[in-house]
C-alpha cells in the first residue's frame, strides 16, 4: 500500500540557495506526524511541494504514490497558519464558498460556531475562527490534512479540544501532517520529524529528536549572578523559574566559572526540550 | 508596583475584571491568556494607555516604564538605527550611542543596524522592539506578546535578553499565550475572560490544583479529559477512584482544570 504522503529525495534550490534539501518523508493512514524546525529551516517550502504548490527542483512529492494533480488534490484538507478564510464573508458563507470549490456540500456547524453562523469572519474570536477553518478544510472528507501551527495562540482547553477533533480524524484514518515549533503540539503527535537547514536531521519520538543534546540546571541562591556569569562565558543559557539551564554544557568549564567568581550552586542532569535542540543546531 | 482589584470595562464587555498584581523589581511576571483573554488591556492599563473603571494602578513615572506593544512596536519603513534615534531622542536618553551599542551587541543586532526593519525578520524584530523599550532604562519592562510569531531558536535568545533584564533588577511583565513558557517566569498570572483564573508562583499553581489528575488509557469522562501524549490526563474533582495513577502535571494541566471548573459552575 502506498503512503498518503510521500516524499522522496524531495529537493528545492532557489537559485544558489537550497531551501530544501534531499528530504524523504512518509505520512501513512491513521498516523499524526510532526514536522518541527526553526524559521527558514525549509518547513513550509517542503509543505508547498507536498501540496503540489510548488514544483521540485530534485526529487519526488507523491500523494497516494502518484504527482499531486489537480483532481487528486481534493483528497487533501489544508489549513494554513494564516488560516485562509474570508473576513468580509460570514461564517456560513465561508462554509458554502469552500464547499463549492471542493463539490460537496457544506458541513453542517455545530456549538459555539452555530450560533454565529450569520457573524463576519472579521468579528470572530481566534480560537472559533481556527474552528471554522478546521470545519471548512474538512467538509469534503479528505484523506489527508495538513495543519500549520493549528493551535497557536488559543488557550488550554480550546487547545486539547481542537486536538482532539484532530485525533479523531486520524482514527477514522485519515493521515495527518503537522507543522509546528512548539512543544505542546509536538507532544500530540505519534511521529516527529525535525528540519534544519533545509535537511531532516532527526526523526522519530521527543526523545529520538533531543538524542544528543543535554542540558543542565544550575540552581544558586544568587541566581541572578549565575545567569550573569554564565552567559558571560558565552553558554547558552536560559532562565526557567529561578534556575538557569545551560545546553550543551562542557561540565568542566562549568565547574571552572562557577568556583572562580566563588558561586555556590548546584548542578542538575535535567532533560533536554526539543528548543534545546533546535538552539544547538542553530550554533553548530 | 502593584494592580489592586482591577476593573476596565471596554464598550459594555468587562475586559478585566477584579485583577490584582504585584511585579517587584527583579521579577518576571507572566501573564497568560487566550485571545480575548485580557492580557493586553492588563498591560495597557500598567502603562497607563487605559483607564480603569475601578481599582488602583501603582507603577513608576511613565519615564521609567519601557513598553513594547504587540507587534514590536518599531517603524518599519525606517532603519534600526534610525529606530534607535527616534525613541532614544524621544526619551531624552544620555549616551545614546554608547546604550545603543550594548543592547544592539547584547541582542545580536550590530550587523544589522542599516537594515530597513520592515526586511528583518520575526524574530529580530521582537528583539529590536526589546532594545527599544529598554533604551531609557526603565524600572519596569512590560512586553507584549514577545514571543508571538518567532521561532525556537530567536525565542530562545529574547529569553535571555529578558532573563538579562530580570536578573539586573528591572520589574518585566510579559504575555504570552504558551504556558511552557511561563513556566520560566517568577510568577505567573492566567486570564481567562478578564478574570483571575490562576496566579502565583508556577510552583504554587501546580501545587493549588483542586481535586486529583491521573493518567489514564481509558478516561472514564471524556468532557473532563485530554490527550496528553501517547495517553490521557482525567481531572476527578472530588478525587480520583482506586488504583488510578496520579500525572505529573505541568502549567497547562492545571490551567485545562480551571477551565473546567469554570465551565462546571458557570
Amino acid at each position: 500500500m502506498n503512503a498518503l504522503i510521500e516524499a522522496r529525495g524531495l529537493t528545492q534550490r532557489f537559485g544558489d540557495f537550497t531551501a530544501v534539501d534531499d528530504v524523504s518523508l512518509h505520512v501513512d493512514a491513521g498516523e499524526v506526524v510532526g514536522l518541527l524546525g526553526a524559521n527558514g529551516a525549509g518547513k513550509t517550502t517542503t509543505i508547498r511541494m507536498l501540496l503540489g504548490l510548488a514544483r521540485p527542483t530534485a526529487g519526488q512529492a507523491l500523494l497516494d504514490g502518484a504527482p499531486p494533480t489537480r483532481k487528486s488534490r481534493r483528497r487533501l484538507g489544508y489549513v494554513p497558519q494564516g488560516l485562509g478564510l474570508y473576513s468580509e464573508l460570514t461564517v456560513s458563507e465561508n462554509l458554502a464558498f469552500a464547499a463549492q470549490a471542493f463539490g460537496c456540500e457544506p458541513a453542517g456547524l455545530e456549538g459555539a460556531l452555530a450560533d454565529e453562523s450569520d457573524t463576519l469572519v472579521a468579528a470572530l474570536p481566534l480560537g472559533l475562527r481556527r474552528q471554522l477553518a478546521f470545519v471548512c478544510a474538512l467538509q469534503h472528507g479528505p484523506d489527508v490534512l495538513v495543519l500549520d501551527e493549528p493551535t497557536s495562540g488559543v488557550e488550554p482547553l480550546a487547545r486539547v479540544r481542537l486536538w482532539d477533533r484532530i485525533r479523531s480524524q486520524a482514527d477514522r484514518g485519515v493521515g495527518v501532517l503537522v507543522t509546528t515549533h512548539y512543544m505542546q503540539e509536538a507532544r500530540q503527535c505519534d511521529r516527529l520529524l525535525l528540519m534544519s537547514d533545509g535537511r531532516l536531521v532527526a526523526q522519530g519520538s521527543e526523545a529520538d529528536i533531543v538524542d544528543g543534546t543535554r542540558a543542565v540546571a544550575v540552581h544558586a541562591q544568587d541566581w541572578a549572578r549565575a545567569f550573569e556569569i554564565l552567559s558571560a562565558a558565552g553558554m547558552a543559557v536560559n532562565l526557567a523559574g529561578r534556575d538557569v539551564r545551560v545546553i550543551d554544557p562542557d561540565e568542566a568549564h562549568l565547574q571552572a566559572v562557577l568556583a572562580q567568581a566563588g558561586l555556590e550552586a548546584t548542578v542538575t542532569e535535567v532533560a533536554p526540550t526539543i528548543e534545546e535542540r533546535m538552539t544547538m543546531l542553530a550554533r553548530a | 508596583m502593584s494592580v489592586q482589584d482591577l476593573t476596565v470595562r471596554r464598550g459594555h464587555t468587562l475586559a478585566l475584571d477584579d485583577v490584582s498584581l504585584e511585579t517587584p523589581a527583579g521579577r518576571i511576571t507572566a501573564v497568560v491568556g487566550g485571545d480575548g483573554a485580557g492580557k493586553t488591556t492588563l498591560l495597557e492599563a500598567l502603562v497607563g494607555l487605559v483607564e480603569p473603571a475601578s481599582g488602583t494602578v501603582d507603577t513608576p513615572d511613565r519615564a521609567q516604564i519601557g513598553y513594547m506593544p504587540s507587534g514590536a512596536g518599531s517603524w518599519y519603513d525606517l532603519t534600526v538605527d534610525e529606530n534607535i534615534g527616534f525613541v532614544g531622542g524621544s526619551y531624552g536618553v544620555r549616551d545614546l550611542a554608547q546604550r545603543a551599542d550594548e543592547l544592539l551587541t547584547r541582542a545580536d543586532l550590530m550587523h544589522a543596524r542599516d537594515r530597513l526593519v520592515g526586511r528583518l525578520s520575526g524574530g529580530m524584530r521582537q528583539k529590536l522592539g526589546f532594545c527599544l523599550a529598554m533604551l531609557h532604562q526603565p524600572e519596569l519592562l512590560i512586553l507584549d506578546e514577545p514571543s508571538t510569531g518567532v521561532d525556537p531558536v530567536s525565542r530562545v535568545e529574547l529569553w535571555r535578553l529578558i532573563s538579562e533584564t530580570a536578573a539586573a533588577g528591572t520589574a518585566v511583565v510579559m504575555s504570552t499565550t504558551y504556558l511552557d513558557e511561563a513556566e520560566r517566569a517568577g510568577w505567573v498570572l492566567v486570564l481567562e475572560r478578564g478574570k483571575n483564573l490562576l496566579s502565583g508562583s508556577p510552583d504554587e499553581v501546580v501545587a493549588s490544583c483542586p481535586g486529583e489528575v491521573v493518567e489514564t488509557d481509558a478516561p472514564v469522562h471524556t468532557e473532563l479529559s485530554w490527550r496528553s501524549g501517547e495517553h490521557y490526563r482525567e481531572w476527578w474533582p472530588d478525587g480520583a477512584p482506586d488504583g488510578q495513577v496520579p500525572a505529573v502535571l505541568t502549567l497547562e494541566d492545571v490551567s485545562i482544570v480551571a477551565s473546567l471548573r469554570e465551565g462546571l459552575t458557570s
